[in-house]
């Protein structure tokens, strides 16, 4: 039963960091640039719900959704000043180090309008836990709310990119930059769409992440955001479904790693599982090859 | 020196530049003007310039992004540490202290080729996150690793000190969290400053021989370089490895400055390496002398500011972020060139042409 129970536990581990991860592999496969500071966008969706919560005693729904917008206008206004002059640099490192400046940027700048402490959150999940089994299995509500909204944003994903133009769009765009403009395709506002949509995802996930482990401070998204790129990368950067189970596969590893191997040692765990799928399989378990031509 | 050719004389002047600041210091030093808190300040200062001098390696020469400085520091680091304690009593302190050094960057060397054998094959972000994926690991591991001897020899254990079964003469040299207490403190100025010349010695030669210039091929054009028979693979591994191995040594120079050695994030985490990516990006990619000038601005402006220091990681960020945007956004590239002074006080230069772009 306490198998069961960690297994449910690194599900819901898993499908925050798959959420954070699809905001990783849509602007990796759109933009083809690791953005290092989608981990403290998550840190900031965090705050704005605390503040909105807990400060000024706003309903959560009402909360998460500002956090949504909030961070949402973050993402773009981080992709318009910081990476969208460097898009056609000569060196692939000018966006790279220009992202983790952003990051750092992001951290320091919490770091002095909120303090290092740790505050502690409410968590904005009202369902009450779930007993199974006479009372052996206890899911807790934000068990199933993260899964739920994974699995929710998943499908909504899928479908927003194989129904709609605009989805269309995106894939045109990743597929191949030039030709995609050639089409009168919208180029810059596609990835700005994409900067968007990956930003407001990391707030939900930052919500989520928050209400299951109650703590928040300036650092909360760093070590989570790296963990969902190890994520997308174990599922094949630039599949949405790889995302999807690349995060929960993780997840499931970390919390196992955590109950059965030592709970000190579950961080260095995941980022061995990340040098070994790139010594096996550098393309995840869903990703495709691609030739790179001269 | 008349007939001197510029490369040589561009590395007489970075080693000038070196001795001439060393000569400095000490003359004030024995002036008496140089505060404790600058004293203090010395070996970590020449610690960030090794740092900084051998990440430009990995960034500026090889073109790719390494963030696990700190971590090869903090294996070099404990290392030649552990070496250090095990052998204080058996040996005299100088030869005691280069061996360490040896140690430190062989140990860094073979994590280094560890960890670059399976990542170097891959493109530039996968080797970023890997890299930091190892510094994270490293530290995560000297926090849960303990180490003791006592007669019949070494023990190892990763869960606690008593589970080390020492005999009662037995003594903890690692202890988890709480790392290695009483390394022979052997640092010092001079040497730092001896060690910074074998640095650049080393990078220096390397980048103007043939390897260097294959490393740089590699750089500028992968395919090309393959094309024309240069084993990518070698030289990338090649460069990496001599760059975690020079942050060993930093590590063990480190490591012998302080009495107490942990694996904190502050001091071997991600923040130390972005630190140093930001010493490298200030001084300029690439260029080994501009690496070396702003390790020690950057060091002591700090110092020099202190009612700064609260800020002093958010002006770290914007400087990152301000200094990629100029230098290498094409619309700054072009502004540069339209607005130089070359152009502006009318020499003949070629960089008119690009403004069609």
């Amino acid at each position: 039963m306490s198998l069961l129970s960690y297994l449910i536990n690194g599900i819901s581990l898993g499908s925050v960091y798959a959420i954070i991860a699809l905001g990783y592999t849509m602007v990796y496969g759109i933009a083809k640039m690791l953005n290092f500071a989608h981990g403290d966008v998550i840190m900031v969706g965090g705050y704005v719900v605390f503040i909105m919560t807990s400060g000024m005693g706003l309903p959560p729904v009402l909360a998460v959704l500002v956090s949504m917008l909030v961070c949402t206008v973050l993402g773009m206004v981080i992709e318009r000043v910081a990476y969208k002059p460097l898009r056609m640099a000569a060196s692939p490192l000018a966006v790279l180090i220009t992202a983790i400046g952003v990051s750092y940027l992001l951290q320091n700048l919490a770091l002095l309008l909120f303090g290092a402490n740790t505050k502690s959150f409410k968590s904005v999940v009202t369902i009450p836990p779930l007993v199974l089994a006479e009372g052996q299995l206890t899911i807790s509500g934000e068990t199933i709310v993260t899964i739920i909204a994974c699995i929710v944003i998943m499908a909504g994903l899928t479908l927003f990119i194989k129904k709609t133009r605009a989805g269309q769009a995106m894939l045109a765009v990743s597929e191949d930059k030039g030709a995609a403009q050639l089409m009168g395709i919208n180029v810059n506002g596609t990835i700005a769409l994409t900067f968007a949509i990956g930003s407001a995802l990391a707030a939900v996930a930052g919500v989520l992440l928050c209400s299951t482990y109650p703590s928040l401070s300036p650092y909360t998204g760093a070590m989570p955001g790296i963990k969902a790129f190890v994520a997308a990368v174990f599922g094949g950067i630039g599949s949405i479904p790889g995302a999807m189970i690349g995060g929960i596969l993780l997840g499931i590893i970390e919390i196992l790693g955590k109950a059965y191997i030592s709970s000190q040692m579950a961080d260095a765990i995941v980022f061995a599982v990340l040098i070994v799928v790139l010594l096996v399989k550098p393309t995840g378990i869903l990703g495709k090859e691609i030739q790179e031509k001269v | 020196m008349k007939k001197m050719n510029p490369t040589t004389k561009y590395n007489m002047i970075t080693y000038a530049v070196v001795i001439v600041a060393y000569i400095l210091v000490a003359a004030l030093g024995a002036a008496g003007h140089i505060s404790s808190l600058m004293e203090g300040l010395l070996v970590p200062l020449c610690i960030y310039v090794i740092l900084a001098v051998s990440l430009n390696l990995v960034v500026g020469i090889l073109g790719e992004l390494s963030l696990g400085h700190a971590g090869f520091m903090c294996v070099g680091a404990f290392a030649g540490s552990f070496f250090s304690m095990c052998t204080k009593e058996a040996m005299p302190g100088g030869l005691r202290f280069f061996l360490a050094l040896v140690i430190g960057a062989v140990t860094a060397a073979l994590f280094g080729i560890l960890i670059g054998i399976p990542v170097l094959r891959l493109r530039g972000d996968y080797l970023a996150i890997v890299t930091l994926a190892f510094g994270e690991i490293i530290k995560n591991l000297m926090n849960v690793l303990y180490i003791g001897r006592d007669e019949s020899g070494f023990h190892f254990s990763m869960k606690d000190s008593v589970a080390l079964g020492l005999s009662p003469e037995g003594k903890t040299i690692l202890n988890g969290p709480q790392g290695i207490t009483g390394t022979p403190h052997d640092a010092s100025f001079t040497i730092g400053v001896l060690l910074i010349l074998l640095t650049l010695f080393i990078i220096l030669n390397l980048i103007h021989s043939r390897d260097g210039r294959a490393i740089m091929a590699i750089r500028d054009n992968l395919i090309a370089a393959e094309s024309v028979g240069i084993h990518v693979t070698r030289y990338k591994l090649m460069a990496f490895t001599l760059s975690a191995s020079l942050a060993g040594v930093a590590g063990v120079l480190y490591a012998h400055n302080l009495s107490t050695l942990t694996a904190l994030p502050k001091n071997f985490g991600y923040n130390m390496s972005i630190m140093i990516l930001v010493f490298v990006v200030l001084g300029g990619i690439g260029n080994i002398r501009g690496s070396v000038i702003s390790a020690v601005v950057l060091t002591l402006l700090p110092e020099l500011l202190r009612g700064l220091s609260d800020y002093r990681m958010l002006i770290y960020a914007v400087v990152l972020i301000a200094m990629m945007l100029f230098n290498w956004s094409p619309k700054a590239v072009e502004f540069r060139e339209r607005y130089s002074w070359k152009r502006l006080l009318h020499l003949p230069s070629g960089s008119g042409q690009s403004t069609g772009k």
